[in-house]
């Protein structure tokens, strides 16, 4: 939502233009653009409705129902935008169409289509990359340079980006649709494929120092909140929730005082956030019950069982191991692989985890996936391969972005005792 | 909305089919015809002849180059459409998962570009 210079006493409207930005936007954008299919047009009508919020609200007092207050204005605009763009008779259909939407605005009770917008931010004819960005601004209203720079990249390109996803919306009429029951499954993976990925954006800055990235994981947290609340009996949706709600439960705990990152195993469960997990620990459980096992369910699982072990200090590798098999055997990713293969360093030792590593030449990508080499490097020395680990511990650093984890990793490979004799 | 199916596929494996597997062929895509026209969303269809009959014309310098065989030489060949009018883009991926050219090449769905 756009910055309007205050004007005096324009404090209170601003914080509840504010506050139903952050509830209601994607709800108003949704059912502004249902029928369109025209998301930006939608998000246009919408800014100049807040704008006008901002300007009116002040002078007339915060209308009784905000929501509906800005709806009709959005409308009006959108209409208006119509008039000036359009000629001939499909005018009439569209406003038309328009006008309908005006005479249910009215009624205090909008209906709820941020689910249908979801589905198709995330439909399998928008490109892959482009989802969770679209996702969070379509439904949350965040601008192109927030999201830009917590997916790392440019504003303008990812502005570009946006709008051709929203073009290809409207053009090849890509339906608001929640799909059919038979189809849900399969149409449900990329959308919740699609908030775990602005989710795990927020995380590359594992210290949140960064603002915008921090935020960023607020967010995906409220759209995962909005899927679970919004698609009750979806196992897979409470799953993903509960496994974003354990990530974050620890984020305190990842880092010292000093800023100094601080892996699991040496985390104080005392700094973890317990009404988060107990939260997460519910959503496994109503999960679980519905039958149907799938990769965030048990993603959440294993975070489930890292945060037991940690508080009553009781192994259960036996019990991680097969989770990662059976996580493997679904998605079959290489980084999962590869903490499968820590897990059973802890069952079977360090020989036994190395040769079950996943193989470099297989997948390039992990030549250059840091904690493909600080595993490595850990797993080394404890079979005793100092030199080996020392050039593990060195690619690691290497790839390392965040100065915490580099510097952890330097202390760690510092900590050798091969160095520590001056080679 | 109108949209077109493309249909891209080898052309050369037809001449490779038994009579009966050219058969069976034609008459997956003459029911599939048949399904488009009864559910009412039917608006043409065609099916090309080969690009060894295909010739391109461009005009530049206000002179026209004409020349031998199809504009693009690539693996799989546009071999005939489908032109359909439904409601969104879902029901139309739906119907161009039905079409036979779907499971031996591939199928483009193009919205078309609405003139009114």
């Amino acid at each position: 939502v756009s910055e309007v210079p205050l004007q005096e006493g324009g404090e209170q409207a601003r914080s509840t233009a504010d506050a139903v930005a952050r509830r209601s936007y994607g709800k108003l954008v949704a059912f502004l653009a249902a029928r369109t299919r025209d998301v930006a047009a939608a998000e246009d009508a919408l800014s100049e409705a807040f704008a006008a919020a901002l300007g009116r609200w002040p002078v007339d007092g915060c209308p009784a129902n905000p929501e509906a207050w800005l709806l009709t204005v959005a409308r009006r605009k959108a209409i208006d935008v119509a008039r000036g763009k359009i000629r001939g008779e499909i005018v009439a259909g569209q406003l038309q169409v328009m006008a309908e939407g005006l005479d249910a605005a009215s009624d205090a009770e909008i209906p709820d289509q941020r689910l249908a917008l979801l589905f198709a931010c995330a439909h399998p004819a928008i490109e892959a990359g482009i989802r969770a960005p679209l996702m969070l601004q379509v439904v949350l209203g965040l601008d192109a340079k927030t999201i830009a720079s917590a997916f790392l990249t440019s504003p303008a390109a990812m502005g570009k980006r946006l709008v051709r996803a929203k073009d290809k919306i409207r053009q090849a009429g890509i339906p608001f649709r929640v799909p059919e029951r038979e189809e849900l499954a399969a149409r449900l993976d990329t959308v919740l494929e699609a908030i775990y990925a602005a989710f795990t954006e927020g995380w590359t800055d594992p210290g949140g120092s960064d603002v915008v990235r921090r935020d960023l994981t607020e967010e995906a947290l409220f759209l995962a909140h909005l899927a679970a609340e919004l698609l009750p009996q979806e196992p897979e949706a409470l799953g993903l929730l509960a496994l974003m709600l354990h990530a974050e439960a620890r984020r305190r705990a990842r880092r010292q005082a000093d800023g100094e990152y601080v892996p699991l195993a040496e985390q104080d469960p005392a700094l973890w956030d317990s009404q988060m997990i107990a939260e997460a620990e519910s959503l496994l459980r109503r999960a679980g019950a519905m039958g149907s096992i799938g990769r965030y369910q048990l993603e959440g699982a294993l975070q489930s069982a890292h945060v037991d072990r940690c508080r009553t200090g009781r192994a259960n590798w036996t019990a991680v191991v097969q989770l990662y098999d059976a996580l493997f055997a679904l998605v079959g990713s290489p980084v999962v692989a590869l903490n499968r293969a820590l897990a059973i360093a802890e069952v079977d030792g360090a020989a036994a985890a190395l040769a079950a590593m996943p193989d470099i030449s297989t997948d390039a990508r992990l030549a250059e996936y840091q904690p493909y080499w600080a595993a490595r490097a850990e797993l080394l020395v404890k079979t005793g391969a100092q030199a080996e680990a020392h050039r593990a511990y060195e690619i690691a650093i290497g790839l390392e972005r965040d100065p915490a984890v580099r510097r952890f990793l330097q202390r760690r490979q510092a900590a050798l005792p091969f160095t520590r004799e001056g080679f | 909305m109108q949209y077109l199916l493309l249909l891209y596929s080898q052309e050369a494996q037809w001449g490779k089919m038994t009579p009966a597997q050219q058969q069976e062929g034609a008459a997956a895509y003459q029911a599939f015809g048949e399904a488009l026209t009864k559910a009412g969303v039917m608006k043409g269809s065609n099916r090309l002849r080969p690009i060894s009959d295909a010739t391109t014309v461009r005009v530049a310098d206000g002179k026209s180059q004409v020349l031998d065989g199809p504009y693009v030489d690539s693996k799989e060949q546009l071999g005939g459409y489908y032109l359909i009018d439904v409601a969104d883009l879902d029901a139309a991926l739906s119907w161009a998962a039905r079409c036979p050219g779907a499971s031996h090449g591939t199928v483009e769905v193009r919205p078309i570009w609405s003139m009114a």
